[in-house]
């Protein structure tokens, strides 16, 4: 996963001037705090308080898909978002990247039997969650 | 987890991402190091 970044990190007490112009350029205001930033500089994923590696790892690429998603790659979106429910099906932000896959896949295609399906979808899998009320709307 | 190799040169890090097309990311931590 961490091959998909360049990794840059500022130690608050270490580099204060970098702290004090790229905290205040993306309102940081708590460590540790990631940030996905794409190539043009533009947050698309934030990342507050410490996770486990797993966790970590499933919110990275969690970020990696909405950034696709931000930027109307949404093929590319719906193939990460899918990545992440195959790969962290037990993380927390599995169910949302289930949502999103089929959200993506509906902007890829105009098809709405795309969220009909991740409406299905959710019925075996993350009942409970948020997301799976949010998807329950386009059940038919 | 592969141990991270983070570089502490932030807006050299954002240039080469625009140059390159790459995503960053940026830790901002309070950790000793």
């Amino acid at each position: 996963m961490t091959e998909n970044f360049l990794p840059a990190r500022i130690n608050v007490h270490e580099q204060p001037a970098d702290w004090k112009r790229f905290g205040e350029r993306y309102g940081v205001q708590w460590t540790p705090t990631i940030l996905i930033v794409d190539s043009s500089g533009t947050e698309r994923h934030r990342i507050e308080g410490f996770l486990p590696a797993e966790d970590l790892l499933a919110q990275l690429a969690l970020g990696l898909a909405r950034s696709a998603f931000a930027r109307q790659q949404f093929a590319e979106a719906e193939r990460r978002y899918r990545e992440v429910v195959e790969r962290f099906p037990r993380s927390d932000v599995a169910p949302e990247a289930l949502y999103w896959a089929g959200v993506a896949h509906y902007k890829a295609t105009n098809d709405a039997t795309a969220l009909a399906q991740t409406a299905e979808a959710f019925v075996n899998r993350y009942q409970d969650s948020a997301w799976a009320k949010k998807a329950s709307v386009w059940r038919k | 987890m592969t141990t991270i190799a983070w570089r502490r040169d932030v807006d050299a890090v954002l240039s080469e991402a625009k140059a390159k097309g790459r995503h960053v990311l940026l830790d901002f931590s309070a950790a000793p190091t």
